[in-house]
C-alpha cells in the first residue's frame, strides 16, 4: 500500500504542474488583464496609471518569464500575491478554505448518506409507490439547475417563511461565541449545503438503486437466499457492499465536481469560500488567485481519487493496488 | 496687489447645523447601520484605490477639505473657510482647529500639503492631472494652506472631496512605499467612522469616531458593509431585514419596484450630482460607415430613450441632451435636438453611405439591465434598417475590446466629477484618442475648434466666461454626434424610512453617514 501511495503522490505532482501550466496559458489567453479591470473600476485612468499597475503586477514581462516566475514559486508552495486583494494568495485561500470545506463536506456527506439510503430503500421494493416517488424526486433534483434551486430555496425558506437565513456564513454583528456560534453557522449552512447536495444526492440515489438491482440478480445472492439468510443481512452484507463500488468511484470523481458547484452556491448564498473567491478572481483577472485556487482544488481532487482507490481495497479485498 | 474676494461665505455655522444635513425630527444617537457593498473593495486606502466600493466605505474614514451639496456648492469640512484670489490663481484654505486623525495625532496644513503635493501626485491618476495646474503649496501656519496655481483652473474648488483629494496622515506615509505601507490595511483618516475589522468575503465593520470634531456626530454607533455577490441575494438581504441600505445599483432594476413598495421603504435618486453618471454608446469613427455624420445622426434619432428610461430604469434618471449631465456645472439644456424620430432617422440613413453593413454592438457587462438595453438598441436600429449584432463579453473582455477599438458601437457610462474640465473634456479631446485606454476619446472625435475651446474654458477664472464657452462646445459636439447619448442614470438609493439622512451630499452614501441617525420609534 505504501509504495502505491508514494507512487501516486509523485504522479500527482506532475499532474498538478500540468494543471498550472495549462491554466496559466488559458487565463492569459482571455482578453483583458487585472490592471485594466482595476483601472476601470477607478472610473478613469491614464496610460501612466495602467503602466504603473502592469509594472507592479509584473505584467510587463514576457509571458514565459511570468510563467517561470510563477512555477518557481509554486513548487516552493509560494502561490504569489494578489494585488487586487493586497494579500498573499496562500493567506487568502487559507482564510476562505475552511468555509468551503465545511460547505462541500456537509453537502458531500449529506448527498452520499441520503442518496445511498434512498437508493437502497427504492431498490428494496422495486416498482412500489415508494420506489416511484423516490425515483421521481431524484429525477427532479437531477434535472433542476442549481442556481434555480438556490434562488427558490432562498425565496421560500428565507423571504416567505423566514425560517432560515438566506445569505452569509454567520449573523454579522451578533458576536456569538461557543455553541451559539456553532448553531448560528449551522443555521446559515442549511440552505447552501442542501442546495449543493441535492443534485449529487439524486445521482447517488439512482446509481445505488441501479447497482443494487443489478447485484441482486447475481448468483451469489440467490445462493445467500437459498441458504436462508435474512433479507436485511443479504441487502446489507451481500448486495450493498458489492453495489457500492461504482458509487465510490462516482463519489471520488464528484468530490471535485462538488467544488465546481460550490462556485455557484457560494455566490448565490454569499458564502465566503474559495468558490466565490475564484468566481470573483476570474471576473477581475486576478491571475495569482485563479491559479492558486486551481492548485488547491486540483490537489484536493487528486487526493480524493487516491482515497477512493484506497477505499476500494477496503470495500473489496479482491482488488490489488499497483502504483 | 491681489484683491481677494470671498467665494464662499459659508463658515462654521453651516458646518455645524448645515443645510447638507436636512433634519427630519430630533436626531437620536445609537444603533447600527447595515449597508450592502458590491463588489468587495480591493482595499480601503482611498489615496491608492479609487474604485466605487472603496470610495463608498473609505469616504466615511477619510475626509477632504470640503463637502458639496446637491447643487455642487462647496461647504466646509476640514477647511472652515476659503478664499480665491480675483485672478483665480491663489486658493487659501483656513483649516478647522482641533481635528485629529484616528490615531490621535493632529491634522494640520502639513498633512494637506503632503497629501496633495506628494501622495496623490504619485498615486492618484485623476488628481495627478489636476495637480499639474498647481505651481506650489504654502503652509504659513498649521491651520492655513495656500495653493498657487500656474494659471487659473476653473474646476479647482470642485476637487476637494474624499475620492479625489483625501487627506492622508503624513506621519504614517512620509518616506514609505505608499503601495506597500502596512497601514493600508488599517486605514487612518479624520472621518466620522474608524476602521475596525474586515472579514474578507463577509463584511467590513466601521465604528464611531468618538473624538470626531463635530460634537454629537456621528449619531450611529457603527456601520456594517455586507459583501453579497449576487444581485438577487442582495434584494433578499433587504427583504429579510438583514440590511437597511441598498446603495444605487445594488439590486437589478427589475427588482426595484417590488422593493420600493415594501413597508417602511424610502427611495431617492439624489446623491449622484457630483458623479453625474452619463451613459452613452461610443461610435467607432475609425470604422466606415460610422465616420459618416448622417449615419450617426440617423442612429441618434433612432433610439427611443424614453422607452429605455421607463422600461429598463423604472422611470428614474433623465434622457440625456448631450455630452453633459444636467447636474454638471455649465450644463446647457438648449443644445440641438437629438430626440427620438424614426422617420427622420430612416430618411437620414437612406441619404447616407450605409450599405447594409453589420454593425457590432458591444454591450456593457454590468448585469441584466444593460443586456436588455443592448437588445432594445439593436431593435431600434433594426427598425430603421440597420443590421446589428450584439457582442457579449465580461468586464475584462469589455475593457480590452474598447481599449483596442475592436467594436463599432459600445455601451459605456462615465462619471463627470461635477465639471466639464474634470469629467467631460477627456471624452472629446482630439489629443486624448490613442488606443490603449477605454476611458479616453474612444470614438476618436477630432475637432480642433472644440479642443481649443475646452483648453481655454478650463483656464478661465470667471464662471460666467466658462458658461459661455461650454455652451458653444456643447452645441458643436451635439451637432457632430460623436457618441449616442442615452440617459443620465438614475441610480436609486433604497433604505428603510426610519434611517434618516443617508443621502445628504452630492456624493450620496459615499460621505453622508456623518449625519445619519436611526429613528427607533
Amino acid at each position: 500500500m505504501i509504495p502505491f501511495i508514494l507512487g501516486r503522490l509523485v504522479k500527482a505532482g506532475f499532474i498538478l504542474l500540468a494543471i498550472l501550466v495549462f491554466n496559466f496559458l488559458l487565463i492569459h489567453a482571455a482578453p483583458g488583464d487585472p490592471a485594466a479591470v482595476m483601472a476601470g473600476e477607478a472610473g478613469a485612468a491614464d496610460a501612466k496609471f495602467l503602466a504603473d499597475l502592469r509594472e507592479r503586477f509584473g505584467l510587463d514581462q514576457p509571458l514565459y518569464i511570468q510563467l517561470w516566475t510563477y512555477l518557481k514559486g509554486a513548487v516552493q508552495l509560494d502561490l504569489g500575491f494578489s494585488y487586487r486583494q493586497q494579500m498573499p494568495v496562500s493567506e487568502l485561500i487559507a482564510s476562505r478554505l475552511p468555509a468551503t470545506l465545511l460547505l462541500t463536506g456537509v453537502a458531500f456527506v449529506l448527498s452520499l448518506v441520503l442518496g445511498v439510503t434512498a437508493g437502497v430503500a427504492a431498490s428494496a421494493r422495486q416498482g412500489s409507490w415508494g420506489d416511484t416517488i423516490i425515483s421521481m424526486l431524484a429525477l427532479l433534483f437531477y434535472a433542476t439547475p442549481l442556481f434555480w434551486v438556490a434562488l427558490m430555496a432562498s425565496l421560500v425558506f428565507s423571504v416567505w417563511l423566514g425560517w432560515l437565513p438566506g445569505f452569509g456564513y454567520e449573523t454579522i454583528g451578533a458576536g456569538y461565541t461557543g455553541i451559539e456560534h456553532v448553531l448560528d453557522v449551522a443555521k446559515h449552512l442549511v440552505l447552501p449545503a442542501t442546495t449543493l447536495g441535492l443534485f449529487f444526492m439524486a445521482i447517488y440515489m439512482r446509481m445505488t438503486r441501479a447497482s443494487m438491482l443489478e447485484v441482486s440478480r447475481l448468483d451469489f445472492v440467490k445462493t445467500a437466499r437459498a441458504k436462508g439468510l435474512k433479507r436485511s443481512v443479504i441487502q446489507r452484507r451481500h448486495i450493498l457492499r458489492n453495489a457500492l463500488l461504482p458509487v465510490i468511484t462516482l463519489a471520488g470523481l464528484q468530490a471535485g465536481q462538488i467544488f465546481g458547484g460550490a462556485i455557484l452556491t457560494e455566490t448565490v448564498f454569499a458564502w465566503p469560500g474559495i468558490g466565490r473567491l475564484m468566481f470573483e478572481a476570474i471576473n477581475q483577472r486576478d491571475y495569482a488567485v485563479i491559479l492558486g485556487v486551481f492548485y488547491i482544488s486540483g490537489a484536493m481532487v487528486l487526493l480524493f481519487n487516491l482515497i477512493t482507490d484506497v477505499i476500494y481495497v477496503i470495500v473489496d479485498p479482491r482488488i490489488r493496488l499497483t502504483a | 496687489m491681489m484683491k481677494p474676494f470671498r467665494i464662499a461665505v459659508a463658515v462654521m455655522a453651516i458646518a455645524l447645523a448645515g443645510p447638507l444635513a436636512a433634519q427630519d425630527g430630533e436626531p437620536q444617537a445609537g444603533g447600527t447601520l447595515n449597508v450592502v457593498i458590491q463588489p468587495e473593495p480591493p482595499g480601503l486606502m482611498i489615496g491608492l484605490i479609487q474604485n466605487g466600493p472603496t470610495q463608498m466605505v473609505a469616504g466615511e474614514i477619510y475626509e477632504s477639505l470640503l463637502r458639496y451639496d446637491f447643487d455642487l456648492t462647496p461647504h466646509p469640512q476640514l477647511a472652515e473657510s476659503w478664499e480665491i484670489s480675483e485672478d483665480g490663481k491663489t486658493y487659501t484654505f483656513k483649516l478647522r482647529d482641533g481635528v485629529t486623525f484616528h490615531d490621535g495625532k493632529p491634522f494640520t496644513s502639513d498633512d494637506v500639503k503632503f497629501s496633495m503635493d506628494v501622495f496623490l501626485r504619485e498615486s492618484h491618476s485623476r488628481t495627478r492631472t489636476y495637480m499639474e495646474h498647481v505651481e506650489s503649496i504654502d503652509t504659513p501656519d498649521p491651520l492655513t494652506v495656500v495653493f498657487h496655481l500656474k494659471q487659473p483652473f476653473g474646476p479647482f474648488i470642485g476637487i476637494f472631496e474624499p475620492g479625489t483629494a483625501p487627506m492622508v496622515p503624513k506621519h504614517i506615509y512620509e518616506g514609505t512605499d505608499f503601495a506597500t505601507n502596512p497601514a493600508n490595511n488599517t486605514p487612518i483618516g479624520t472621518g466620522p467612522f474608524k476602521f475596525d475589522e474586515w472579514v474578507k468575503g463577509s463584511y467590513i465593520h466601521l465604528v464611531k469616531n468618538e473624538n470626531y470634531y463635530i460634537e454629537g456626530k456621528p449619531y450611529v454607533d457603527d456601520v456594517y458593509y455586507h459583501v453579497i455577490p449576487d444581485a438577487a441575494s442582495r434584494a433578499v438581504a433587504y427583504e429579510t431585514g438583514k440590511v437597511d441600505v441598498l446603495p444605487g445599483g445594488a439590486v437589478e432594476n427589475f427588482d426595484v419596484p417590488r422593493i420600493r413598495d415594501m413597508e417602511n421603504t424610502c427611495i431617492t435618486d439624489k446623491g449622484w450630482e457630483f458623479f453625474g453618471p452619463l451613459s452613452w454608446i461610443w461610435i467607432n469613427m475609425n470604422n466606415k460607415p460610422l465616420d459618416d455624420l448622417k449615419v450617426r445622426q440617423a442612429m441618434m434619432h433612432a433610439l427611443d430613450r424614453e422607452f429605455a428610461k421607463d422600461a429598463l430604469w423604472n422611470g428614474l434618471g433623465k434622457v440625456a441632451t448631450g455630452p453633459l449631465s444636467s447636474s454638471t456645472r455649465f450644463y446647457a439644456g438648449d443644445t440641438p435636438d437629438i430626440s427620438y424620430d424614426p422617420v427622420k432617422a430612416k430618411a437620414l440613413l437612406a441619404d447616407s453611405s450605409y450599405n447594409g453593413e453589420t454593425i457590432r454592438l458591444l454591450g456593457l457587462p454590468y448585469g441584466e439591465t444593460w443586456q436588455r438595453w443592448a437588445e432594445a438598441v439593436k431593435q431600434n436600429l433594426t427598425e430603421i434598417g440597420m443590421k446589428v449584432e450584439i457582442v457579449p463579453s465580461d468586464v475584462a473582455g469589455w475593457n480590452q475590446k474598447v481599449s483596442d477599438r475592436d467594436f463599432d458601437l459600445a455601451f459605456t457610462y462615465l462619471y463627470q466629477y461635477g465639471d466639464p474640465a474634470l469629467g467631460v473634456s477627456r471624452t472629446y479631446m482630439g489629443n486624448n484618442a490613442a488606443p490603449g485606454s477605454p476611458w479616453n476619446n474612444v470614438s476618436n472625435y477630432q475637432n480642433p475648434e472644440t479642443d481649443k475651446m475646452f483648453n481655454e474654458a478650463a483656464e478661465m477664472a470667471k464662471p460666467e466666461d466658462r458658461r459661455a464657452a461650454y455652451k458653444t462646445i456643447q452645441d458643436q459636439i451635439v451637432a457632430d454626434v460623436p457618441n449616442l447619448w442615452l440617459l443620465e442614470l438614475g441610480l436609486p438609493t433604497i433604505y428603510r424610512c426610519n434611517i434618516k439622512n443617508p443621502v445628504n451630499t452630492a456624493l450620496g452614501v459615499n460621505d453622508g453617514f456623518r449625519d445619519v441617525w436611526i429613528d427607533k420609534k
